[in-house]
């Protein structure tokens, strides 16, 4: 066999046994038993120009249990810098390798009827709930073998729901530390938000392993309703042992806004895939993601929004600074469906070279089928620029400051977005750690 | 004698490949205010940038200094810190830069480390400034220069100017697109900024700035050479009767770079 199909040291007894030690729902234990059959004919996904048959997808550990707390001082500083620690009544997660470290909902939002648990809790609480959204209209099993993997092997993740008109201020977050440097991440994160509902969630994935090697294979459903408001912000942040697949889906109807903001800092090979449906007509969608690959490392982006209602609006914005010898594809798509009329495709994909030996390609793509629409797109591929060098220095910035200010400037359209100061120091962190 | 001297000799300046400086003479002093004039494309520009140390600008020959010190020596950001300072014509766009935070390093870049400019007596001095300039408070949070039309540009400029208190300055075409209220402002701010220790290189093709700013001594560019010095009567006389004098005094048919008499 090629390397394509990998063997997985699990059957179908194993996949079986790990759902019902976790007394899943019938329909979820046959999903995973399902997906796993499917899995070996399916072909590996095809990202554009990026080689993937002989990362790693395969060595790595599938259970691994991490200690609850019950305070977040017990945390180590690392984790705590990713938390406003002050604040009473956290709306928080945190997932230690496959273990629920800590979960609290504020009460006001219990009482309101939102849902903001572990996807274990949510399967044995809101089965129906989540059944009704799991992989059916987001990310389907049979994408490809990674997908069907996935959904096979999920071992961790987070399930949120907010009901009709309830509008969630203060911000939803969950933390994902691989803290086994072995440990395997089949996270799926279920966002629902019905119609005229408002939410802002955002995510951290954090590992520290170099030299052990393992996988990150993540999926994400963003559900928005009629008119309902979605703000998806996350920064990924797997040391370099870990090989990441992410897949960030959004379906928007009527209405309905989703705005993804991700600094996809991730220090392994890196294959993301951010895709929205504007299913309704007047949907929205804005999708920004921001990148520093350094070392050796290879990663292909895609963010594609794809419109379907009529009036949908849909914004890219692709930001990459590359150094060292990494290499990097962003491909940003907007596809208009035929009858999608009125609507508005923008793209932006802008990658800052560092070094002679980074590689950094930028694909805009505009896949139009309908005439009464709007559609732009800019690329660039470029040094740091001189002339912008020149006026900050000229105010007395030295050259390396000014390099800083102007990369960090750069990167900001990701970061500002970022609802919790905490997430934001720590994004503006890993930038400035990256980077120099 | 109080403040810096700025000391500009036979200065010969390329840009990709084509000559445009040929032999500048200029001196100017702490306290003394200069204005350089003259039609469009005579190197007015090329010797500003040359004297900030604009990458694209390459000096084939001549010297600066200041105070004695070798300028062509210096990197850009030496040069700032050393009391130069070029408000530009066309100032550069910096997303994701706030002006208030660049504003911040560059006084900071000024100071020796561990003693930066306390934040509530920055922001009290900004807002002070950006009072006297008539700018709307919130471009001290918006992206440098970043979507600012060509007057917010300008006060952006003399902003940077008032907060960083250089030795010597040069006003790059400081009056280009500004109505005669943003103008008066503008001026107003440039006119705070004279005492003794302070000089300035006034660069403009216009007279009308002038009305508002006295210089000591006025200087005409042709063919990237200053061509004639004279006292504020020579601005005067330059207003009233165009440059079509000068040139015919000096028998110059086009007084553009790269047009020889
Ligand atoms: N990037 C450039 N490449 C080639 N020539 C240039 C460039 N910039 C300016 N020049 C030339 O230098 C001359 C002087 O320009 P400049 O110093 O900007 O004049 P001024 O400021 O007096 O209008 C112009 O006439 C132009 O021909
Ligand atoms: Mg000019």
């Amino acid at each position: 066999m090629t390397v394509e199909t990998q063997q997985l040291p699990f059957d179908k007894q194993y996949v079986s046994q790990f759902s019902e030690k976790r007394n899943e729902p019938k329909w979820m234990t046959d999903l995973r038993v399902n997906a796993l059959e499917q899995a070996d004919a399916l072909p590996m996904p095809k990202p554009d120009k990026t080689k993937i048959d002989k990362w790693n997808f395969s060595r790595f550990k599938h259970e691994a249990e991490g200690q609850t707390i019950s305070s977040l001082e017990e945390l180590p500083q690392k984790i705590q810098s990713f938390l406003d620690t002050e604040k009473q009544d956290q709306n928080l997660v945190i997932q230690r390798n496959h273990t629920v470290a800590y979960s609290s909902l504020s009460q006001d939002l219990k009482d309101k009827g939102v849902v903001f648990t572990d996807i274990f809790t949510a399967l044995s609480e809101h089965s129906e709930l989540v059944q009704k959204y799991y992989m059916t209209d987001g990310v389907m099993v049979d994408e490809n073998r990674l997908t069907a993997l996935h959904a096979a092997l999920m071992n961790g993740g987070v399930f949120v729901y907010v009901p009709k008109n309830v509008v969630i201020e203060e911000p939803i977050q969950s933390i994902f530390w691989q803290e086994d440097d072995e440990a395997a991440l089949y996270n799926h994160i279920l966002v629902v938000a019905e119609e005229g509902s408002s939410v802002t969630y955002v995510e951290n994935y954090i590992s520290d392993n170099e030299a052990e090697e393992t996988v990150a294979n993540i999926v994400t459903e963003v559900i928005a309703k009629g008119n309902a408001k979605v703000s998806f912000g996350a920064v990924d942040n797997f040391a370099k042992g870990t090989t990441t697949y992410v897949n960030r889906r959004g379906v928007a109807e009527r209405d309905a806004q989703i705005q993804w903001a991700l600094g996809q800092m991730n220090d392994g090979n890196t294959v993301s895939e951010n895709v929205t449906y504007l299913m309704g007509d007047g949907a929205h969608a804005n999708a920004k993601t921001v990148t520093v690959g350094r070392g050796e490392q290879k990663q292909n982006f895609t963010a594609k929004i794809v419109h379907y209602g009529k009036d949908t609006d849909g914004y890219i914005l692709q930001h990459g600074v590359m150094k060292e010898s990494a290499s990097s594809i962003f491909n940003g798509i907007g596809k208009i469906e035929n009858g999608a009329s009125k609507s508005n495709a923008e793209q932006e994909s802008r990658v800052l070279m560092l070094s002679d030996k980074a590689r950094g390609d930028a694909n805009p793509i505009l896949l139009i089928e309908e005439d009464d629409v709007t559609a732009g797109h800019a690329a660039s591929v470029g040094r740091v620029d001189p002339v912008q060098l020149y006026y900050l220095m000229s105010r007395g910035i030295p050259q390396h400051e000014a390099e800083r200010l102007v990369i960090h400037g750069f990167l900001a359209p990701v970061v500002n977005q970022l609802p919790i100061e905490a997430v934001k120091n720590q994004l503006r962190d890993v930038i400035e750690r990256k980077v120099y | 004698m109080a403040g810096s001297t700025l000391e500009i000799k036979d200065l010969h300046v390329e840009i990709e490949g084509k000559q445009i400086l040929k032999g500048v003479n200029l001196t100017i002093n702490g306290g003394e205010f200069h204005a350089v004039m003259g039609p469009n494309g005579t190197g007015k520009s090329t010797l500003a940038s040359a004297i900030m140390g604009h990458p694209k600008y390459e000096i084939t020959g001549g010297s600066i200094h200041l105070d004695g010190k070798d300028v062509l020596e210096m990197e850009v950001d030496e040069r700032a810190q050393a009391g130069l300072f070029l408000a530009m014509q066309y100032p550069s766009e910096i997303s994701g830069v706030t002006n208030s935070d660049f504003l911040r390093s560059s006084i900071n870049s000024r100071r020796e480390e561990g003693d930066e400019i306390n934040l509530m007596k920055f922001i009290k001095e900004m807002d002070g400034n950006m009072d006297e300039l008539e700018m709307d408070k919130n471009m001290a949070q918006r992206y440098l220069n970043e979507g600012f039309s060509g007057g917010e540009k300008k006060r952006n400029e003399i902003l940077q100017l008032m907060m960083l208190k250089p030795e010597i300055a040069i006003l790059d075409e400081i009056d280009s697109g500004l109505d005669i209220d943003a103008l008066k402002v503008v001026s107003k701010g440039i006119n705070k900024m004279r005492d003794e220790a302070f000089g300035c290189l006034i660069i403009t093709h216009y007279q009308r700035l002038l009305d508002y700013i006295t210089p000591d001594k006025v200087h005409v560019m042709m063919q990237g050479r200053v061509v004639k010095s004279g006292g504020p009567e020579l601005a005067k006389r330059l207003e009233e009767e165009g440059y079509d004098w000068i040139k015919q005094e000096l028998g110059i048919e086009d007084e553009t770079v790269g047009q020889e008499a």
